[in-house]
């Protein structure tokens, strides 16, 4: 190859899961990603067009992998938390709390009550996070730039009392093992409740600016429909899951730090603007999903138990005798897992990841045949993938 | 901690700033002098040179004064715009380099002629360079024909606005030879979306224009506006309040088509950053992304002129008139263009065309249809 190859002149290589050679007239190939500024992530998306409709799209992922699986089997177990702050960046806090259930599980330790609250808090507060972060993204996927900005405005409250809560912003590594790295600082949950009070209107504010704008509903309300039974097929979890209107939500069904003392209810798909399952409907979960975590929030607040030491039952050595635990949790983008294998040393022996959005990246294919170049950013927007999970 | 030696730009910023604003200021008090700066000029010329000389000398300073202004606008509309995005978005915007920012565009001009001008391989490189010239001067020349006041205007064609309607399609020819041009994907979709979108908007524009050109029965610009003068506080008898308020269709109509023509958003699919990274000027880097810059911006201060030409009474109102009456209404609807465009999303392709010929087309010629009548009716 000379120093003036041009790209024209490349073969093209196993990358490509379409060949030229096979494509009809009219048809074309467009990569999408893995910059492009919609791909939520290092994400490519290799499409085959005729003109504006797609034919056929293939999601290529990997580019965000960091070996987090065999990391985890070379480091002990605590070690391992920082990991997986950083899998699922924008919802850290569930992140350590799922792993730190599984080895709690695996360890047979029942942490005490005020510890269960304070995770509660903390996960709900991470799902209000994510979900801004989500949507915000998304209505700028679809054009509209200021919801973006309004909701960034109201994570960045929520970051400010991560930040004052454990120091950092993004990732926490908050949730420990049998415990939490600290207790809440004086005065916090009465600034949570300052927040969480003017934070309510605010998602009235977002339903007026974006959920019911006539062209967004038109954007997205037939767009990316996935049936109930396809979702089941493919095992999507959370908002995307209920999105197609099937009511489970983790949280009920198999209720992790005590969320069955709280009320709530599990919001599913309508389909208000179109048929069920659209990307409206997943989307609107997501808001709806807020003002349940508003409530649940306030609840835990009001129950958590004045006294009690966060780092009561954490173990001096994590050395779990061996054995085998699955831990879940319903993350903001569903149902987070980890698999956890100990052969009785200080490190692991296997850490599993169930990723929820590796899952709902592969209905992608599916619902992108027969929609349109704009429909693709509808669409991997409603699904809410961090690339950071899925290639972990 | 004591107080900071105020660094260079600092202290140049500290000195431009209050000549900007004072710049601005004295340009708005020169748009309110022209006509009377015209008159001067023109006796001058006419007294001291040949009828002919006088002519082609009081043409060239009109052109060069229009291009000069025309020139500033985007400056200035830029900065407009980023204040007006942060503030319906709840932040500051711009607001270091100078007083309020206002130095901010000519630091992004600055950086824009100082960059590397990047042209991509396998690009055609003639049509590269071509395009943004091509655009740049549909969207100037129509400013040819915009009157600022009576008797104050570049070219006063008697088809001035057949000229309007083709000169603008002109840039269509450059954001599609951009696309076609970049190699690049991307930017040949957004050239394609963006003829698409031009050539199917055009069709109502026409209408919309031609159901004013019924009522006034002239396609000449000074025609539109005196036929827009009088009447009760020199208001009354603006074109937006007549024809039993069916106008008011023909205004928005015009409004959205004149959105749709200069790709601002809910119809800016052609350069849609969130589908096609930059649309036709993917590519582009440099003055030349400048270029199409400045023509956006100077396409969206002559559509919104246009429209209260048509529309509005051009530079009649009802306490004053003459150009700065005009300035300040077109500046009120270049708001309302950004401040759509910081509120909605963005429309699908196909939507957009559904819009255009199932609904903006049957009411263009339903106004047209009954401009038509009505005047018919009247003569």
């Amino acid at each position: 190859m000379s120093s003036q190859t041009q790209y024209k002149d490349l073969e093209p290589d196993e990358a490509y899961a379409f060949k030229p050679e096979d494509l009809e007239p009219d048809e074309m190939i467009l990569n999408m990603g893995p910059q492009h500024p919609s791909t939520h992530g290092v994400l490519r998306i290799e499409l085959k067009t005729d003109g504006e409709i797609v034919k056929d799209a293939q999601p290529h992922i990997g580019y965000l992998h960091r070996n987090f699986e065999k990391h985890a089997e070379n480091i002990d177990y605590q070690g391992v938390i920082p990991f997986t702050d950083r899998m699922d960046y924008v919802g850290s806090m569930n992140n350590s709390l799922t792993y730190a259930v599984a080895v709690e599980k695996l360890m047979e330790i029942e942490v005490n009550e005020r510890v269960q609250s304070i995770r509660v808090i903390t996960s709900e507060l991470q799902r209000i996070a994510s979900h801004l972060l989500a949507l915000g993204t998304y209505g700028m996927d679809i054009g509209a730039f200021t919801p973006f900005l309004h909701s960034f405005r109201e994570r960045e409250k929520i970051l400010d009392l991560f930040e004052w809560l454990c120091g950092a912003r993004l990732l926490y590594n908050y949730n420990w093992i049998g415990g939490l790295s600290h207790d809440l600082p004086n005065q916090w949950t009465d600034r949570a409740k300052i927040f969480l009070d003017q934070f309510e209107p605010v998602i009235d504010e977002l339903d007026n600016l974006l959920s019911y704008n006539k062209i967004f509903t038109k954007r997205t309300a037939d767009v990316g429909i996935i049936p109930p039974e396809r979702a089941v097929g493919y095992a999507l979890t959370g908002p995307n899951l209920r999105g197609s209107g099937i009511k489970w939500d983790i949280r009920k069904e198999d209720p992790y730090c005590g969320y069955e003392k709280y009320e709530f209810d599990v919001p599913v798909g309508q389909g208000r603007y179109g048929p069920i399952g659209s990307c409206w409907d997943r989307y609107y979960v997501r808001v709806e999903e807020m003002r349940q975590s508003v409530r649940i929030t306030r609840q835990a607040i009001e129950q958590m138990p004045a006294e009690g030491d966060v780092r009561e039952t954490v173990p001096k050595r994590v050395k779990p005798k061996p054995g085998e635990a699955y831990g879940r949790t319903e993350a903001p983008r569903g149902e987070l897992g980890f698999y956890v294998v100990s052969d009785g040393g200080l490190i692991p022996y296997r850490v599993k990841g169930r990723s929820p959005c590796f899952v709902a990246m592969s209905i992608f294919r599916e619902i992108a045949k027969g929609e349109m170049i704009a429909d693709m950013i509808a669409i991997i927007g409603s699904l809410d993938i961090v690339l950071g999970e899925i290639d972990r | 901690m004591g107080l900071k030696r105020p660094d260079l730009e600092t202290k140049i910023s500290n000195l431009l700033s209050p000549l900007v604003v004072a710049g601005a200021g004295g340009a708005l008090v020169l748009i309110a002098l022209v006509p009377q700066l015209a008159a001067l000029i023109r006796e001058q010329l006419q007294a001291n040179l040949s009828p002919t000389a006088a002519a082609v000398a009081a043409s060239a300073i009109g052109v060069g004064a229009t291009v000069f202004l025309v020139g500033q606008l985007p400056v200035f509309l830029i900065w407009f715009e980023r204040k007006v995005a942060a503030h319906i978005q709840d932040r500051l915007g711009p607001m270091r380099v100078g007083w309020h920012g206002v130095l901010q565009s000519f630091a992004d001009g600055i950086k824009l002629v100082f960059k590397e001008d990047i042209i991509v391989n396998g690009a055609d490189r003639f049509l590269f360079k071509l395009a943004p010239f091509l655009v740049l001067m549909g969207a100037f020349s129509a400013f040819a024909v915009l009157p600022w006041h009576t008797g104050l205007v570049v070219s006063d064609l008697n088809i001035g606005l057949l000229y309007v309607v083709a000169i603008t399609s002109l840039g269509s020819i450059g954001l599609l030879m951009a696309g076609w041009a970049s190699n690049n994907k991307y930017a040949l979709y957004g050239g394609m979306r963006s003829a698409a979108q031009m050539v199917s908007y055009e069709i109502p524009t026409a209408i919309v224009i031609l159901s004013v050109v019924v009522q006034v029965g002239s396609l000449n610009l000074q025609d539109v506006i005196s036929a827009q003068l009088g009447g009760f506080g020199n208001f009354a008898n603006w074109h937006i309040f007549r024809l039993y308020g069916l106008n008011v269709i023909g205004f928005v109509l015009f409004f959205i088509c004149g959105l749709a023509e200069t790709n601002r958003s809910p119809f800016d699919i052609p350069e849609a950053e969130s589908e096609l990274v930059a649309g036709f000027h993917t590519e582009y880097s440099g003055i030349r992304f400048g270029l199409f810059f400045l023509a956006e911006y100077g396409a969206m201060f002559f559509v919104a002129g246009l429209t209260v030409v048509l529309y509005l009474g051009g530079w009649s109102g009802p306490f004053f008139e003459g150009p700065l009456v005009f300035f300040i209404k077109t500046l009120a609807l270049v708001f309302v263009q950004m401040w759509l465009r910081w509120t909605l999303p963005r429309l699908r392709v196909d939507q957009l065309m559904a819009l255009c010929w199932k609904y903006v087309i049957p009411f263009a010629f339903l106004v047209l249809l009954v401009a038509a009548l009505a005047s018919a009716g009247a003569s």
